[in-house]
C-alpha cells in the first residue's frame, strides 16, 4: 500500500473476465502518519481505507472489463461490515465480483480476508463514466501495469 | 402495463422509503417523487434484476440532454412502464 498516494492495492493476483472476478493483495504499511492519529498508542488500519481497498479492487475489475474505455467512480457503499481490527504489517487478500453491469453503473460484491479469515465485506455501487481527460486514462494504464493488471487497452484510449 | 407499474411502484416505495399509495402512474420519478440520480441507480438495479433487462439510462440521459426527448418520456412512471415492457418484449423477440 502507498497510503500517501491513496494507492491501496499492491498487486493484482488474478483476473477472470469470464467470471467477472478479480483478486488483489496489499500489505498494510508498518509505519504511516495515519497511525499517529488512528490511534495514538494503538495503530489500526482505518475502516474507511479498507472500504477504499475494496472499491479500488472493484474499480480495477470494471476497468479491465471495459478495457480502459471508461472510469469507475465509487458512488455508494452498502452493507459494509468491518468484522475485526487490521493492524500495521498485515497482508490482505481482496476479492471483488461484478454482480451487475448496468447502464453507466456497476454493482460489485467485495471482500477482504487476512490469513484466510474474513475481515470485511461490502456491496459497492460504482458510476462508470468516460475518462474526464486523456491524461487520467494514461495514468490509469500506467498504474495498472505497475500493479500487474494485464488487459489489452485501446491504443488511442 | 398495470403489473409492470405495480412492480416499479413497489421497488420505488421500498428503495426510497416513499409511501406506496403516493406513487401513481402519473408520478414523475424526479419532479414528483424527488428521487435523485443516485437513488435512481438503486431503482434501475432492482428493475434490471426484476425484469431481466438493462435499462438504457445513459442513452435516455443523452437524449434528454440533446433535447431529443423530455424527462417525462422516461421518468413518468406509466411511460417508464411502457419502456420496460418494450425492453422485455425485445428481449424475448
Amino acid at each position: 500500500m502507498r497510503l500517501e498516494y491513496f494507492q491501496l492495492i499492491d498487486r493484482i493476483v488474478d483476473l477472470n473476465l469470464a467470471d467477472r472476478k478479480i483478486s488483489s493483495e496489499a500489505t498494510v504499511p508498518t509505519a504511516s502518519t495515519i497511525f499517529e492519529g488512528h490511534f495514538p498508542g494503538y495503530p489500526l488500519m482505518p475502516g474507511v481505507l479498507l472500504i477504499e481497498a475494496m472499491a479500488q479492487t472493484s474499480g480495477w475489475l470494471v476497468v479491465a472489463l471495459n478495457r480502459f474505455e471508461r472510469m469507475p467512480f465509487l458512488a455508494a457503499v452498502k452493507e459494509a461490515k468491518l468484522r475485526t481490527f487490521v493492524t500495521p504489517g498485515q497482508k490482505l487478500a481482496i476479492t471483488a465480483h461484478l454482480e451487475h453491469d448496468g447502464s453507466g453503473y456497476a454493482i460489485t460484491a467485495a471482500k477482504i480476508k487476512c490469513g484466510g479469515k474474513l475481515i470485511c465485506d461490502a456491496t459497492l455501487t460504482l458510476r462508470v463514466l468516460d475518462f474526464p481527460n486523456a491524461e487520467m486514462g494514461r495514468q490509469m494504464r500506467e498504474t495498472a501495469g505497475r500493479i500487474g493488471l494485464q488487459v489489452e487497452a485501446p491504443v488511442n484510449g | 402495463m398495470s403489473s409492470t407499474f405495480d412492480t416499479i411502484a413497489n421497488i420505488i416505495a421500498e428503495t426510497c422509503d416513499i409511501p406506496r399509495d403516493s406513487i401513481t402512474p402519473d408520478s414523475h420519478a424526479i419532479n414528483d417523487l424527488g428521487i435523485d440520480s443516485l437513488d435512481f441507480l438503486d431503482i434501475a438495479f432492482a428493475i434490471d434484476k426484476a425484469f431481466g433487462i438493462k435499462l438504457p439510462l445513459e442513452q435516455w440521459t443523452q437524449e434528454v440532454n440533446d433535447g431529443k426527448a423530455t424527462t417525462d418520456q422516461y421518468f413518468v412512471l406509466k411511460n417508464l412502464s411502457a419502456r420496460i415492457d418494450e425492453l422485455v418484449a425485445a428481449k424475448g423477440a
